[in-house]
């Protein structure tokens, strides 16, 4: 009994998450690129590298790699103080 | 385990290495960057605590490892503060002709590997970061619950007895 109405949830949230996700996205005009195209057009001569997803994600949108770097590093100190830090005495 | 694992698993030492070293080193060239080449060379300490176990595992200087992702973290942030004078993470060494700042023409070609300004560096600091950090998540967490992380004279409290 309670397992069906769990799955019944799960099916109504999934239905409700999808049709919330086909409404969001407008069919009839496409998604705007300015950003697309100045990346495209500047970002191999502006950085000097070949890569365009290195260069954005190195250079234009760096920011965001820090926090994704300082993430690791709070995973690996967490790591470290929950399992590998010892008190003494 | 058995020696014909532990001899591929030394074996396999130079060709892994070099291909997480060319992974880092063409970030800027090729798909692959520091992220992707760091774990490459972090799976060769998990196939060697596979080959070897927890005693090898025990050998490997924490400290080190420790010191080498502080120190990668360190230099991506440095390296961002360094293009400050234009703003926050501004790319100051492309097409400046110096180190790291040869200027490539638009359009498809093949690229230089002195060229990306500071991508490279952030490349290499990012790859050693991932390298020692995923390094030290596997190693901790293989041991059990760590006891021998730092010395093995402490006591454990409240560990196992």
């Amino acid at each position: 009994m309670e397992k069906s109405i769990k799955i019944s949830v799960l099916v109504l949230l999934c239905a409700f998450l999808l049709m919330a996700g086909m409404l969001m996205h407008n069919e009839d005009m496409p998604d705007s690129t300015p950003m697309d195209d100045y990346f495209i057009e500047n970002g191999q001569v502006q950085t000097g590298s070949n890569n365009i997803v290195a260069a954005i994600v190195f250079d234009y949108r760096g920011l965001d790699t820090l926090g994704e770097a300082s993430v690791l590093f709070g995973a690996a100190t967490g790591v470290l103080i929950a399992l590998g830090v010892k008190k003494s005495g | 385990m058995s020696p014909i694992v532990k001899n591929v698993a030394v074996v396999l030492v130079i060709p892994i290495t070099m291909f997480g070293l060319y992974i880092i080193l063409h970030g800027h060239l090729t798909p692959g960057g520091g992220f992707p080449g760091g774990a490459i060379m972090a799976s060769l300490v998990v196939l060697f605590f596979v080959a070897f176990g927890k005693e090898w595992a025990k050998k490997i200087n924490k400290g080190i490892l420790f010191f080498g992702e502080s120190f990668g973290l360190a230099l991506f942030g440095l390296l961002a503060f360094l293009g400050l004078g234009t703003s926050f993470f501004h790319n100051f060494l492309a097409n400046s002709d110096s180190l790291f700042g040869m200027s490539i023409p638009f359009g498809a070609n093949s690229g230089f590997l002195w060229s990306g300004g500071i991508i490279p560096l952030m490349n290499i600091a990012v790859g050693l970061e991932v390298f020692a950090a995923l390094s030290i998540i596997a190693v901790v967490m293989f041991l059990e619950n760590g006891k021998v992380m730092f010395s093995e004279k402490e006591n454990n409290v409240g560990g196992k007895k």
